[in-house]
């Protein structure tokens, strides 16, 4: 269990941002180490006025898949973002944003929420993954 | 019927994946080894995710119970 997980996450969508947020405390949970590496619309939901936000879902939930989700909801579901800080209490799992993406969206480390530990360009993030699979979203 | 002296519990009921399991680990940090942890659930898929959790993590999964009245899992488990 030594490898890390490494999630590149790209897509800015609630519903994509759960599914990341479940996959990193399911492997904290375990004790694996997670490496989050966050690009575009990803990095831009994790800015700490925006990361309570609604962030729309994925074009193929269509109008069925946004009653689902907001069923899940209603009925309690953790938000991935609290998901996220309570994988972050367990240990082990280190965020960190893409440093062309703070340009792209012209922000620094002072727009983020404390989630995001810093910022490193795309070799440190190779260089941190070692051997462990690298699973973008 | 075996009667545990549980140290710390853990009411997951009515949470959905993975909660259930990141709040048996964040009890398991805080437990001292050996210590038993109760943990109530309601997740269906639970069950698995428990199994797989301690096979892991060297945690003992020592009982496992369903009530089907309420579909409440209970799950004892001994800290490593």
């Amino acid at each position: 269990m030594d490898e890390p997980l490494n999630l590149v996450l790209f897509s800015g969508t609630d519903d994509k941002l759960q599914a990341a947020a479940v996959l990193t405390a399911g492997a904290a949970a375990l004790g694996k180490p997670v490496h989050l590496f966050l690009q575009y619309w990803a990095l831009d939901a994790f800015r700490h006025d925006r990361i309570d936000r609604d962030h729309g879902l994925a074009p193929e939930a269509g109008t069925e898949g946004r009653e689902r989700v907001d069923h899940l909801r209603a009925a309690g579901q953790t938000p991935w973002a609290e998901t996220m800080r309570q994988a972050k209490d367990l240990g082990g799992v280190d965020i960190q944003a893409c440093s062309l993406s703070m340009d792209l969206l012209a922000i620094d480390q002072a727009d983020l929420d404390p989630l995001v530990d810093g910022v490193e360009g795309v070799t440190a993030f190779y260089l941190n993954a070692g051997a462990g699979q690298v699973v973008f979203i | 019927m075996t009667l545990f002296q549980i140290a710390s519990r853990v009411d997951a009921r009515g949470l959905s994946c993975p909660m259930p399991i990141v709040k048996t680990a964040q009890a398991a940090k805080l437990a001292a080894p050996g210590d038993l942890i109760e943990v109530l659930a309601t997740d269906p898929g639970s069950t698995k995710d428990f199994v797989a959790w301690c096979r892991t993590t060297g945690h003992e999964l020592v009982n496992q119970d369903l009530d089907l009245a309420t579909g409440t899992y209970c799950y004892v488990i001994r800290r490593k």
